[in-house]
């Protein structure tokens, strides 16, 4: 049956068949990014968290804003990929797998903040112990398993018929045809197989949505459930899901733009591809400046005495230039740049600066709340230490590394579904039968 | 073409009635295993009920801090240190200089509210804070895991952290650990003021109180129980629900709803 199908594009496979010394470069640059984040991290147990620029007052910094910004930058596969299947969106079947990658890897890195944040992770097992579903933390504990377990499956299943293409097509050595073996050695491609198949993945397409939102929605309670001023509110739920599909779409253009360069596949990610994602960008930047908008407007005219303290580290004080930067050069700025310049370039400049605005946006969410006094009349400051950088760094780098890692093992356009793509009036067909059913 | 779809959906039957009874027999299993999990529980020695809460006394304890007679000296941080060897940095009661609108100055000795609704408790992922049935909230450092939720959750600023392990006295570490009397003190976890559980269960007034009338003389500290309705600041005993209403009492943020069980008598002398 593989014999009658077309040959595949060459180029789809190249990456697994050939290996330049870049990239053998780029995984040395972030392996070692990653070790020195390892060495700060052996630093910390050694010494305890007194090496981070935590205090009493300020107890949680970077680590659980990288927790809440990996988390965020998942949803660009869930979202994109998940909306785009469910709605028949034709143009999304050369970049779904790409999307879908970046939401696993950018789960798996997210995961290990907590742990890392922790004062005592050789008890960490007590979560599961002395677990107490009262405490939003342990909500999320189970939503980001649940959802983990969600997204693997939701990246593996589309990914089984161009396994069997791979092993066809690709020789591999002994570790990694095992592998392909393992994973998909019992694809045949039979009608029953692709039925099923095709099943499960819309199955999975409809239910990873409702876990993707859950997932943000209970991070932001824990901050919400407290009862402090720029957390205790009911907005921040959706105001993190929406940043979370703001950040997570500029990811995904990011990976898109790179992928599409280093792998020279401007045939299948075109510019309809950035424009069409642009567009999307620039809707969900209007939805967070309108939420920003409304959390601190509503805070500021209400006047509260706490609020207005906390209000005022943001808009005068110590975090006013990153606040600032965030809001005109993260948020207004890019929706200028999604409407003027409709250009690949135009638009991974946009989302480079949405990334960075949105990093900013959850340290800012996270800190200045803690800043504020709530008793006495003492700021309390935080400047994060070199362990924190360092292991920030190394999470960035892991999820560049998982990501790169991943091309070079799977074709990262799925190769069967641009394949069907070429044949729509068989879906057509589907369509209408399951409409007069 | 109809009979081979018919004969896919015939595979498909077979491979859904395989796959029900394989899901079938996996949740019949994990059906067991929750049955006999308080088994599984005893065998890893998690205590399945709280019985850490149980006093065996039938106690709401109470403290009344009188501003008018508080001059900021600090005998009752330095007192509480001394008796629970308080790790440095750490003020388990802390006191505040605080002014008023009028451009009055006065102090404000916090020690831990003791929230009968209490948020720290709330939060907590792993039960290391709980409260006892005297109403004292306590933390087991031998389960915290040092995610310091509770310390983002707590109105009051009243828990403080083990950055690092802190320096060890032989007295200190010749004591036995009880999240009654929490010493020695450990590297990575939560840390607070008790209430002196460990003396108050004895029927002794905490290390704050002792302090505040001893060394100073002030006598700023009251402590007793609710249902007896007198506290005590180790030099006279007064009733305490009249003492707060004629003096006007009050608790620190009524209206966030923690119902604290530190009441303050305003201060009045200028």
């Amino acid at each position: 049956m593989v014999d009658e199908e077309p040959p595949v594009d060459p180029r789809l496979l190249a990456p697994l068949q050939k290996t330049t010394w870049r990239f053998y470069a780029l995984v040395g640059v972030l392996l070692a990014v990653i070790g020195w984040g390892v060495y700060a991290y052996t630093w910390q147990l050694r010494s305890g968290l007194s090496v981070t620029g935590l205090t009493d007052r300020v107890s949680w910094g970077l680590y659980i804003s990288n927790l809440v910004f990996f988390i965020g930058i998942s949803y660009g596969g869930t979202l994109i990929s998940g909306i785009l299947r469910l709605t028949h969106a034709e143009w999304r079947r050369p970049i779904t797998r790409l999307a879908e990658t970046t939401t696993v890897m950018s789960l798996l890195v997210a995961a290990v903040f907590p742990m890392l944040d922790l004062g005592r992770p050789d008890r960490a097992l007590n979560l599961l112990l002395y677990r107490r579903i009262e405490s939003p933390i342990v909500w999320d504990f189970l939503g980001i398993f649940t959802y983990l377990a969600g997204a693997l499956l939701y990246l593996y299943l589309p990914l089984i018929p161009d396994l069997a293409i791979v092993r066809r097509w690709v020789k591999a050595g002994r570790m990694r045809g095992l592998l392909y073996r393992l994973l998909g050695g019992r694809w045949t491609g039979s009608r029953l197989q692709k039925r099923s198949l095709e099943r499960s993945i819309g199955i999975i397409a409809v239910l990873i949505i409702p876990v993707a939102i859950s997932v943000h929605t209970v991070l932001s309670w824990i901050f919400a459930m407290t009862l402090r001023s720029g957390w205790h509110t009911a907005i921040l739920g959706p105001y993190f899901v929406a940043g979370a599909i703001f950040s997570g779409t500029a990811v995904v253009i990011i990976t898109m733009a790179i992928v599409r360069r280093v792998y020279h596949l401007e045939a299948y990610i075109t510019l309809r591809h950035f424009r069409n994602l642009g567009a999307l960008l620039l809707v969900l930047d209007l939805v967070v400046i309108y939420f920003t908008l409304s959390e601190y407007l509503t805070a500021a005219y209400g006047a509260e005495s706490q609020d207005l303290l906390w209000l005022k580290a943001l808009v005068t004080g110590r975090y006013a230039p990153l606040f600032w930067l965030m809001l005109v050069g993260g948020f207004v700025f890019p929706a200028v740049l999604l409407v003027l310049r409709r250009t690949v370039a135009g638009i991974v400049l946009a989302s480079v600066l949405v990334s960075v605005a949105m990093w900013l946006e959850r340290f800012l969410i996270v800190v200045p709340t803690m800043m504020a006094p709530q008793m006495g009349s003492t700021w309390n400051l935080y400047t994060p230490s070199w362990v924190e950088w360092s292991i920030t760094a190394a999470g960035v780098a892991a999820f560049a590394l998982l990501c790169a890692v991943f091309t070079k093992l799977f074709p990262i356009v799925s190769i069967w579904e641009t394949r069907e793509a070429a044949t729509p009036s068989e879906e057509l067909h589907g369509v209408e039968e399951e409409m007069s059913a | 073409m109809d009979t081979a779809s018919d004969e896919v959906d015939q595979e498909a039957d077979r491979s859904r009635r395989r796959f029900i009874k394989g899901a079938v027999t996996l949740v019949g299993a994990a059906g067991v295993a929750t049955l006999f999990s308080g088994k599984i529980l005893e065998a890893l020695e998690v205590p399945t009920s709280d019985v850490r809460a149980r006093s065996g006394q039938d106690r709401r304890w109470v403290m009344l801090i009188d501003l008018d007679k508080c001059d900021g000296c600090g005998a009752c941080t330095v007192g509480c240190t001394e008796a629970h060897f308080v790790p440095f940095g750490q003020q388990w009661i802390r006191v505040y200089e605080v002014q008023d609108e009028f451009g009055h100055r006065y102090f404000l000795p916090r020690p831990c509210m003791q929230c009968e609704n209490a948020p720290c408790l709330k939060v907590c992922p792993v039960g290391a804070t709980y409260q006892k049935d005297d109403g004292i909230v306590l933390v087991d450092h031998t389960r915290c895991i040092g995610c310091r939720y509770c310390m983002a959750a707590c109105p009051y600023d009243a828990r403080s952290f083990n950055w690092t392990e802190p320096p060890h006295t032989a007295e200190e570490l010749a004591h036995a650990y009880s999240p009654e009397a929490p010493w020695p003190h450990r590297a990575g976890v939560v840390e607070k003021c008790m209430f002196c559980a460990h003396l108050s269960e004895h029927g002794e007034l905490p290390a704050c109180v002792k302090s505040c009338s001893k060394e100073m003389g002030n006598g700023a500290i009251y402590f007793g129980d609710l249902r007896e309705d007198v506290v005590s600041n180790g030099v006279e005993t007064i009733p305490f629900s009249k003492t707060v209403r004629d003096r006007g009492g009050f608790r620190l943020k009524e209206e966030l709803g923690t119902a604290p069980r530190v009441w303050y008598l305003p201060p009045s002398k200028g």
